[in-house]
């Protein structure tokens, strides 16, 4: 990583910055200076990750609007609030928006934050690369969600089947901007893959084995290896749809003889992973809470890796049972029965260690605890109704209703999403410098999960009683008034906790501005892991020396020891033990413009795609001009006197060798070139 | 990530940074930051391409729709494209030898072997417009039937590799004019020659697929 003790002295009598040539269009390197450009141009993991954190959160602010206006209509039988076509864009984009624009991200905000300061690494292995994934998921998001200005949103639903997805079913602009716009959230996530992997495979520190690392950083090295395999998939089966749409292809037309399940086979090649990819984050955030709220280490830390790389694995062998009643045949059903019924057991093993975890521990039910412990129990329950759709002839009666509704749900809210909150309440202070309040967390707490069953748990109901899911109304002699009215209060009981967890952070902020702002110490939890052993906030370097690791949980084990009689003591406080972030001689990576840059063609070039290929030019030529500017950015700011020696290659000297700073980036180029030309 | 206190050989116009930045210090792996990057790349790739191969067999047979021909066969130049793949694997040795003489310290002739390599990638993708042109002539669209579509994306996609490598080559040619192109160059040319290997690999897989393998 990038440090210099002290910065690099001017050779005397040379001003490096004039020295260096600048080609047209080559900006100067922009440089730290406290302003917003601070965070527009910044390379930092931890910026970014806040970043991806805030963006989520204002997608979840929109796909949250739409899951109420759902709820507003099914709350009484024959609701008029949205048009039946309306209705099929708002339920589209809310499970779009969720799943791709919430979720992916929030994990994304975490692992950012977090997998670099868990290995005890100074940042990513390719800053720049980590904010361009950054700004393209931005731009991507925000291209997706221009869909209701131009027309409507999409109205396939989130697997937006073929060939329901035509253009003959859907003549709107909304599944050209669908494909496109998962397309570009998709570079995102690849080019994160890519780089997060090789963080955590490369940039470890001495005696941070694999087996030593966290189990956040497990499970999210599990979801990078996940997404990089699982995107390329959906990306050439959006590619297919897009030339269908806009360039003549036929792949998704029956009547050129097209076969309709080959987007349900790929869609779900992807999809399948992709839940894996939602909730595993948040088996990792869970896995770090509950033993530091139970005191106790994780009870079989090496089974919690294990399964979670079993689920992983596994998740590519049982897509199809979301295809059960497409009419694969009974040796496929059977096949991918038997596989959804494996499947449950590593995802068994994780709940029986958090319980046994928790069993004996002395708990502490703070907020994050609460939230976690939110997890366990209804991820139980939608993992419980998931393993009743392994069972065919079950599934084919719940296929399309609202038990399926119910369970995902389950999974993704009371799993994924709930995992999340537990995760900002816990590193809260490590990122903000501050603590959430905890009585207000826990109002937020029990309004969001009473909320979440009353809205959900009566749609297992519903569905049983064969309500179907996509429907925008219902007649009242159904029989669905009386549990629709309830899941609709329930919708805002939800929303009402979101609300106290925005308010939330606000009035904790402002609590804590008028006692002086009192700094939480590096460590309010009495937490285990290496993101805790440096201050709060997270100073810019991460860390001021390099930890030599001996073991798991090693920053637990620096604060606590045994005694003669084998009980655990204290042998050191936090504070003794953390490093205080007062290193200012930490050399650090430039800001970059050009991942910005770079990003903002690839909506351009999208909108060109839908409208006009004349708009291709600037887009394309913008992505151009980050791609050269790229590779020829000088590594620093120009006041840290770099110059360039022609002359180094004569050098005899190994460790003196100068590689060409350039040519360095070209290398990294070469990653980031290769991802975005092959998307073209 | 070592501890990177300068020393005075590193004030002497060195960039730790950079230095430690990209991989050139030990990582865990042993391998460079950038060549773990390009290999999760490619890997990611292959399913990239798998998903097209997928594609293209479940459409193989369906050549319905079309007045041009019985079977694909009847359009398909075997020999030219035969030959278009024996030059795009030839520029795989050439590759090889751009990379050993870079290794070597050759840069003359690892520039003249770069060269060739984009050259020779040139005319596979010459002949491929070529071959394309002439589909088109004869009647068969993008939408004729969901061979042709399957085709075209197929073919296409591992054109536009190609063309990445091409420029890949290109770049790494004229990008080092000032700096020089010697062996400690050596990793970049060889993170270019992995992916213009894999590239090569998959047209083996492709020229297979679709090409040699009759409709039954």
């Amino acid at each position: 990583m990038a440090i210099i003790e002290e910065p690099l002295a001017l050779e005397a009598g040379e001003d490096a910055v004039a020295r260096v040539e600048r080609p047209l269009g080559d900006l100067t390197r922009p440089q730290a200076d406290g302003s917003w450009k601070d965070w527009l141009f910044t390379v930092d993991h931890k910026k970014i990750g806040i970043m991806y954190g805030v963006a989520a959160m204002f997608f979840f602010v929109i796909g949250g609007a739409e899951a109420l206006l759902i709820r507003i209509q099914l709350a009484t039988p024959n609701g008029t609030l949205l048009s039946p076509e309306v209705y099929n864009q708002v339920f589209t984009m809310h499970g779009v928006t969720m799943i791709f624009l919430v979720i992916m991200p929030l994990a994304a905000a975490f692992a950012n934050y977090l997998l670099p300061l868990q290995i005890g690494a100074r940042d990513v292995a390719f800053p720049r690369m980590n904010a361009l994934s950054l700004w393209i998921f931005l731009f991507g998001g925000i291209f997706l969600n221009t869909a209701w200005l131009f027309g409507g949103g999409a109205d396939g639903g989130w697997f937006n089947y073929a060939p329901n997805s035509s253009v003959t079913f859907s003549p709107s602009n909304g599944i050209d901007f669908y494909a496109l716009g998962l397309q570009i959230t998709g570079i995102a996530s690849l080019v994160s893959a890519i780089n997060l992997i090789t963080t955590v495979m490369n940039m470890r520190p001495k005696g941070m084995t694999l087996m030593r690392m966290p189990i956040f950083t497990w499970m999210n090295l599990v979801v990078q290896f996940l997404l990089l395999f699982a995107v390329p998939v959906i990306s050439i089966a959006l590619f297919q749809l897009t030339f269908d749409r806009l360039f003549g292809s036929v792949f998704f037309n029956t009547e050129a003889g097209a076969d309709p399940l080959l987007w349900q086979h790929l869609f779900w090649i992807f999809g399948h992973p992709e839940v894996y990819i939602l909730i595993l984050p948040s088996f990792g955030i869970i896995s770090e809470v509950i033993p530091t709220f139970s005191r106790k280490p994780i009870f079989g830390y090496k089974f919690m890796v294990i399964s979670g790389v079993a689920i992983g694995f596994m998740g590519w062998g049982v897509w199809a049972h979301h295809m059960f009643v497409s009419g694969i045949g009974p040796i496929s059903v059977a096949a991918f029965s038997l596989s959804t019924m494996f499947i449950a057991v590593p995802t068994g093993v994780k709940i029986l260690n958090w319980l046994a975890t928790i069993w004996g521990g002395r708990l502490r039910f703070t907020t994050a605890m609460l939230f976690a412990v939110g997890v366990v129990s209804m991820f139980t329950i939608g993992g419980l109704s998931g393993v009743t759709h392994s069972i065919a002839p079950a599934d084919t009666q719940q296929t399309d209703t609202y038990y399926i509704v119910a369970h995902f749900h389950y999974v993704i809210f009371g799993g994924a999403l709930l995992g999340i909150f537990s995760g900002f309440y816990f590193w809260w202070p490590k990122m903000f410098g501050y603590m959430l309040n905890e009585r207000i967390g826990k109002w937020n707490f029990w309004l969001q999960i009473v909320g979440f069953n009353v809205t959900f748990g009566p749609m297992h109901i519903l569905g049983l009683q064969g309500m179907s899911r996509r429907i925008d109304t219902y007649d009242e002699d159904f029989g669905f008034e009386f549990w629709n009215l309830v899941a609709s209060i329930g919708s805002f009981i939800i929303a009402a906790g979101i609300a106290i967890f925005f308010y939330n952070i606000f009035y904790s902020r402002s609590q804590w501005k008028k006692a002086g702002m009192p700094n939480p110490g590096p460590d309010p939890w009495d937490a285990r892991s290496l993101e805790w052993m440096t201050a709060s906030p997270t100073p810019e370097h991460n860390f001021d020396e390099d930890i030599v690791v001996e073991g798991p949980d090693e920053f637990w084990h620096r604060k606590y020891g045994y005694d003669e009689n084998h009980n655990v003591v204290r042998i050191a406080t936090a504070e003794e033990v953390a490093q205080d972030g007062s290193n200012t001689n930490v050399h650090l990576p430039s800001p970059s413009y050009y991942p910005i840059v770079l990003a903002a063609g690839l909506p351009i070039i999208a909108y060109g795609l839908i409208f006009s290929l004349w708009l291709c030019i600037p887009g394309a030529a913008l992505l151009i001009w980050g791609m050269v500017g790229w590779i020829f950015e000088h590594p620093d700011d120009p006041n840290a006197a770099h110059d360039h020696h022609d002359d180094h290659h004569d050098d005899d000297d190994p460790e003196a060798l100068e590689t060409g700073d350039d040519d360095d980036d070209a290398k990294e180029l070469v990653a980031a070139s290769a991802d975005a030309g092959d998307e073209n | 990530m070592s501890d990177a206190v300068l020393t005075p050989d590193d004030v002497a116009g060195h960039d730790v940074a950079a230095h430690d930045d990209h991989g050139h210090h030990e990582t865990n792996t042993g391998i460079s930051n950038n060549k773990l990057a390009m290999w999760l790349f490619l890997s990611s790739d292959c399913l990239l391409f798998g998903a097209l191969i997928s594609t293209f067999l479940l459409y193989r047979t369906n050549i319905s729709d079309n007045t041009v021909w019985e079977e694909p066969a009847d359009v398909f130049d075997i020999p030219f494209t035969s030959l278009s793949s024996f030059i795009l694997l030839m520029s795989s040795l050439t590759m090889v030898l751009a990379l050993s003489a870079v290794n070597r310290d050759d840069q003359r002739n690892g520039r003249i072997w770069l060269l060739t390599t984009a050259f020779l990638g040139m005319v596979f993708i010459g002949g491929q417009v070529y071959e394309f042109t002439v589909f088109r002539e004869e009647g068969l669209g993008f939408g004729t039937n969901t061979w042709t579509s399957a085709f075209f994306t197929l073919t296409g996609f591992h054109g536009v590799h190609v063309s990445v490598g091409i420029l890949l080559l290109l770049g790494t040619v004229f990008g080092t004019r000032k700096s020089g192109l010697g062996k400690e160059k050596g990793e970049t040319v060889e993170l270019v020659g992995l992916y213009w290997h894999f590239v090569d690999i998959v047209w083996v897989i492709i020229f297979t697929v679709i090409y040699l393998i009759p409709i039954g």
